[in-house]
């Protein structure tokens, strides 16, 4: 009968595996502090943003970002596991918390915001659905684009704003729709498509650093509509998405104040002005409101720089792709980026 | 704790032995049940946290989605269910493709493959174990990146002219039919109905008499003269119109997309090598005597492999081969590594468009267990009717 | 195409034939024999000139790093330079460079453990498996800890960086282990005729699993096993790739195994009875051996179908073999030497499962009789 014994040991273990799992149950962030780890999905195929490079180190506006919030609520910017997710992917991954905040160039609209779950936490860049094409094909608008075969990856919202630019100007249009943005872009530099779309800044960062010679290439002007992109956290724990809001506030008010890398230790420690040594929790204790240490502001401009730096690495003068600043600038410099005081 | 079939119940522990069934099977369907249930109350309080709709209302709505290749008129803004019947159709017109192409391309290679011929049936045996041991996925890119390696639209391959071949796909003259096709393809079928009844009623004479009336030729006239007669009749000839470079693209051709061919060339040489060894099997099977019987009755070779041999193989061909059909109807669904718009594929972007994952993926599981089921009972038929010809 | 359709060739039985004799009778023996033989020499010449010459002679084989002009030179044939350059990248991917000889090492444990379970006395005599479950045992810590590190002073590397070759087998070889038993289970619920309820459970599970694409299960891995599960309560798209794999593979299993447990006698079952064993000790004991031994050839080619199938982890971006191989040709240089890179990644598939069918076609001739040892 040892038979029968060991299947009932069997299912008692099943049911003691399904009942005794320990449902840590609770808010995002309180998961990120007990792990001691921020789990950051990432787009992975585009460089400017983020990209994996041969010896498996990260780089990218968005993956710097996860750094800064790592380097906020854990005090390290090292502790981050990044998560490499597809279009189709990312919200679901949010919702389902297999990553605690996604950083990938997503898009804010109303359907996201409203309907999918998660909401989005700050506008940190800004740009809008565009163009590549090559250069000798001579096309300078979309107008010159009627009848073209356009390359796109799935699940990116620019397919919405080709289907609506195109039907407003009653033109014919193929789309081949590839899964991955490296593999649209491939599809596109072989030939199989006359113009490839995705975000124009997506389209300059493919442009320098996956066209095997860039000049070839050209990112029309003309846009087919405004984006910002934003951070996104899972609808339900509200600290989390303060902390992540006030993280980029804390970055682009850092470099509205000319606090730098280089400097942030020094001015943090010999500063006078009582608003940012409000904000660098030299006096002040906000870091404590919302739940992460005295110096947090410090640590995340230590470790990744202000909003300025970051920029400057991956897309402006420290980067191959060299885009003006553009929209992407503080509001003193005629950007669209600013933040509410620190008090 | 029970017995198998294999022993008579009432010998074997009478007592207890049903009340022990009914313990254990209830234990499993409560155990089941628990399961089931704890998964539902975690998804429904999962979506209520994360305030996730559920329902397949999401149908209705209009889709944002462009496709690149439909068989049925679909716009942006059409509901996402017809979205869905566009992937749907797709994916079958990939697997009828399919089916046929490696069905034909297994059979040639499996009989080459048992050629007396050393060099024929090397080469066959060369590229069976080529194909069947390289994954799908990997044969699917592979094609993929074979035709996007072809030049680019401008600097085409012309093919005398009237077909081009070039990274945008194979560009064919378009076919048109002033008023339609209908009264044509009326034509030819009625004219293939009234020559397979010829056919029945020559088998029919020939079981009676001994012998066959000659019956191709009137077939032959039938289906040559019927479509003739219904052209005549309509007044206007089918109209070819040559694909030619304008602007961007060809226009004026039909085009075959690269992710289209690549999709079925891949899926065609990879399943026609399982095929293939399949007809290999099944002919090898069929014993010696059988071919000996076959001569000693007078027929010839092919009397002899289409009265004898084909028919006892195909009883060992079918219920394989059938199944090979079914697992290339499920390897349709990795277009969605190359961007073809199949069901997966336009379902995925629903996915995104919508949030819907589970009623998405729940679609798209019904879709495929509904093919299967279809293919599985149309396979069945066909072998049920081939085991009453063999008698 | 039927002229040349024949019997299985006889045996050559005179004693005299020699290599012209046999050379007429495979290539020219008829005049159809001999336009096919031409056919295909034709054929095979103009193909076999046309690759040696583009995946030899024009071959690039080396180019300085991180420059691939010489492949894009005009003339130039297969750019095998890109394999050369990436070869680390495909095998294991984001693994860090320098520890990239312990993944190495994990996959050349597992193949040796592999191999020497194909060896038929590993199963047959009891001692030499008592050894090989040994190293078994041995071999999974070995791994383990030369892959997850953290230890004997091997630094940590987790889980997310992995990728490449070892994530393939590992996919492969705990997919299959965790689906066997299972497809056992199922099998033997499946011929449970007085145990309607677990019968029918388990016909459904059977067929549902084997009536959808593999892709619908990784989907419902990728993207609903968080909804199923507790909020809170995550696991590793690796390990959810592994839930998915292994239910696809154990419905799989359990109609191979179903064919093993009809094919033995049922007085096997009854003299199991007679001798006064319980239904699990006569299954385990008497049937299950039997049922097993008949079905390896059939068992063997399901792995390799399976084997292959871990390649469509891709489509939820796991890093096996193939998405490395995708990865690697993302660099601008390379980016157009994706064929090339391809039939890197075909080549290393095609000798895994080559080899495994050629044993199992070992095997199977070794089995033709079932008595036969």
């Amino acid at each position: 009968m040892w038979g029968r014994t060991l299947i009932i040991s069997g299912l008692l273990a099943a049911g003691l595996a399904i009942t005794g799992t320990p449902a840590q149950a609770g808010p995002v962030f309180d998961r990120v502090k007990a792990q001691n780890n921020l789990r950051c999905g990432v787009g992975g195929s585009i460089p400017t943003f983020s990209r994996l490079d041969d010896k498996g180190e990260w780089s990218g506006l968005d993956v710097d970002y996860c750094r800064a919030v790592a380097a906020a609520v854990l005090g390290d910017p090292k502790r981050v596991s990044f998560v490499p997710l597809t279009l189709q992917q990312r919200f679901t991954a949010l919702q389902s918390g297999e990553v605690d905040l996604l950083a990938r160039d997503s898009v804010v609209n109303l359907t996201r915001d409203a309907s999918l779950g998660v909401i989005s936490v700050a506008a940190n860049f800004h740009t809008g659905a565009g163009f590549i094409v090559r250069r000798d094909s001579k096309v300078t608008t979309i107008d010159d684009l009627k009848g073209a075969t356009f390359c796109i990856s799935q699940g990116n919202t620019a397919l919405q704003n080709l289907a609506d630019t195109m039907k407003s100007r009653g033109a014919d249009y193929k789309v081949v729709q590839l899964e991955r943005f490296q593999d649209t872009f491939r599809a596109f530099l072989s030939g199989r498509c006359d113009a490839a779309i995705a975000g124009a800044a997506d389209l300059a960062g493919a442009q320098v650093t996956m066209a095997p010679n860039p000049a070839d290439f050209v990112v029309l002007e003309q846009l087919m509509s405004n984006d910002p992109y934003s951070l996104y956290v899972a609808r339900g724990d509200w600290e989390w998405f303060t902390v992540v809001r006030w993280v980029h506030n804390a970055l682009v008010e850092a470099e509205n104040r000319g606090i730098n890398q280089a400097n942030v230790r020094e001015i943090a420690a010999s500063s006078t002005d009582v608003t940012v040594r409000r904000m660098l929790g030299s006096d002040d204790n906000l870091g404590g409101l919302l739940g992460v240490q005295k110096d947090w502001v410090v640590k995340i401009v230590e470790s990744v720089g202000n909003y300025g730096e970051i920029y400057d690495r991956h897309f402006g003068a420290k980067s191959l792709v060299k885009m003006p600043r553009g929209l992407n600038n503080v509001a003193a410099k005629g950007g669209l980026l600013y933040s509410p005081p620190f008090n | 704790m029970s017995g198998t079939q294999a022993l008579p119940s009432h010998r074997w522990r009478p007592s207890g032995r049903k009340a022990r069934a009914i313990l254990w099977q209830g234990l499993a369907l409560a155990v089941l049940a628990g399961g089931g249930a704890w998964l539902a109350i975690n998804t429904m309080s999962n979506l209520e946290e994360r305030r996730i709709g559920s329902g397949f209302g999401f149908l209705e709505r209009p889709a944002s989605i462009p496709i690149a290749e439909t068989l049925i008129a679909y716009a942006p803004g059409d509901a996402n269910l017809h979205a869905v019947a566009v992937g749907l159709l797709n994916t079958l017109l990939v697997t009828v493709l399919g089916i046929v192409l490696a069905t034909v391309l297994g059979t040639v290679v499996g009989v080459a493959r048992l050629s007396r011929n050393w060099p024929l049936a090397r080469v066959t045996g060369l590229y069976i174990e080529l194909a069947r041991n390289v994954p799908i996925t990997v044969h699917l890119l592979l094609w993929y990146a074979l035709l996007q390696g072809l030049p680019a639209a401008r600097s085409a391959i012309s093919l005398g002219g009237t077909a081009f071949l070039s990274n945008r796909g194979l560009v064919l003259p378009a076919v048109g039919m002033p008023g339609g096709w209908l009264p044509l393809l009326a034509a030819v079928g009625v004219a293939a109905g009234l020559a397979f009844a010829l056919h029945r009623l020559a088998a029919r004479r020939q079981r009676w008499s001994g012998r066959r009336p000659l019956v191709w030729p009137w077939a032959a006239g039938l289906l040559l003269g019927l479509p003739a007669c219904a052209l005549a009749v309509q007044g206007a000839w089918p109209t070819v119109t040559l694909p030619q470079l304008k602007g961007f693209n060809f226009a004026g051709g039909t085009t075959i997309s690269p992710e289209l061919t690549a999709l079925t060339l891949g899926l065609v040489v990879y399943f026609a090598a399982f095929i293939a060894e399949i007809v290999r099997g099944g002919i090898l099977a069929v014993s010696p005597g059988q071919w000996e019987a076959g001569v000693a009755l007078g027929l010839d070779r092919r009397r002899i492999l289409r009265l004898v041999v084909i028919p006892q193989a195909l009883r060992l061909i079918i219920p394989a081969t059938t199944n090979q059909y079914l697992n290339l109807t499920k390897s349709s669904s990795l277009a969605i590594i190359i961007g073809y718009p199949d069901l997966v594929t336009v379902i995925n972007s629903i996915i995104t468009d919508t949030g819907q994952a589970i009623e998405c993926i729940g679609l798209i599981m019904a879709a495929f267990l509904a093919v299967s089921v279809s293919i599985s009972l149309l396979m069945n038929w066909f072998n049920s009717r081939m085991k009453l010809v063999e008698r | 195409m039927t002229k040349t359709l024949v019997l299985p060739a006889p045996p050559p039985t005179s004693l005299g034939q020699g290599m012209l004799v046999r050379l007429r009778a495979a290539c020219f023996d008829s005049a159809a024999g001999t336009v096919t033989t031409v056919m295909v020499a034709v054929l095979v010449a103009a193909l076999g000139a046309w690759l040696a010459d583009w995946a030899v002679l024009r071959a690039v084989w080396s180019t300085p790093p991180g420059d691939a002009a010489l492949c894009r030179a005009p003339g130039a044939g297969a750019c095998w330079a890109v394999v050369a350059e990436k070869h680390r990248f495909l095998l294991f991917a984001t693994y860090p460079y320098e520890e990239q000889w312990r993944p190495a090492l994990a996959c050349i444990v597992l193949v040796v453990l592999c191999v020497a379970s194909g060896f038929r006395r590993s199963w047959t005599r009891w001692l030499a498996a008592r050894w090989l479950m040994v190293g078994w045992l041995a071999g999974l810590t070995t791994i383990a800890v030369l892959m997850w590190g953290g230890v004997l002073g091997l630094p940590h590397v987790s889980q997310e960086r992995w990728g490449g070759l070892p994530v393939t087998l590992l996919l492969a070889v705990f997919g299959i282990a965790i689906a066997f038993p299972l497809g056992v289970l199922l099998a033997l619920g499946r011929r449970a005729e007085d145990l309607p309820v677990i019968r029918w459970l388990c016909v459904g599970y059977i067929e549902l699993i084997r009536g959808v694409p593999l892709v619908s299960m990784l989907f419902m891995a990728s993207f609903l096993l968080p909804l199923f599960l507790p909020s809170g309560l995550t696991v590793d798209k690796l390990v959810r790739a592994l839930v998915a794999f292994s239910m696809y593979a154990s419905a799989y299993l359990a109609e191979v195994v179903r064919g093993g447990l009809q094919s033995v006698p049922r007085g096997q079952h009854e003299a199991a009875m007679a001798l006064g064993l319980g239904y699990w000790r006569a299954t385990v004991l008497v049937i299950l051996p039997q049922a097993l031994r008949r079905v390896i050839p059939p068992l063997v080619n399901t792995f390799i179908s399976l084997f292959k199938d871990t390649s469509l982890v891709l489509v939820i971006g796991v890093f096996d073999l193939l998405n490395a191989g995708k990865a690697a040709i993302v660099d601008p240089v390379w980016q157009a030497f994706g064929f090339e890179m391809f039939l890197a990644v075909s080549a290393i598939f095609f000798v895994f499962c080559w080899s495994m069918s050629t044993y199992s076609r070992r095997l199977e001739d070794g089995f033709g009789n079932p008595r036969g040892r």
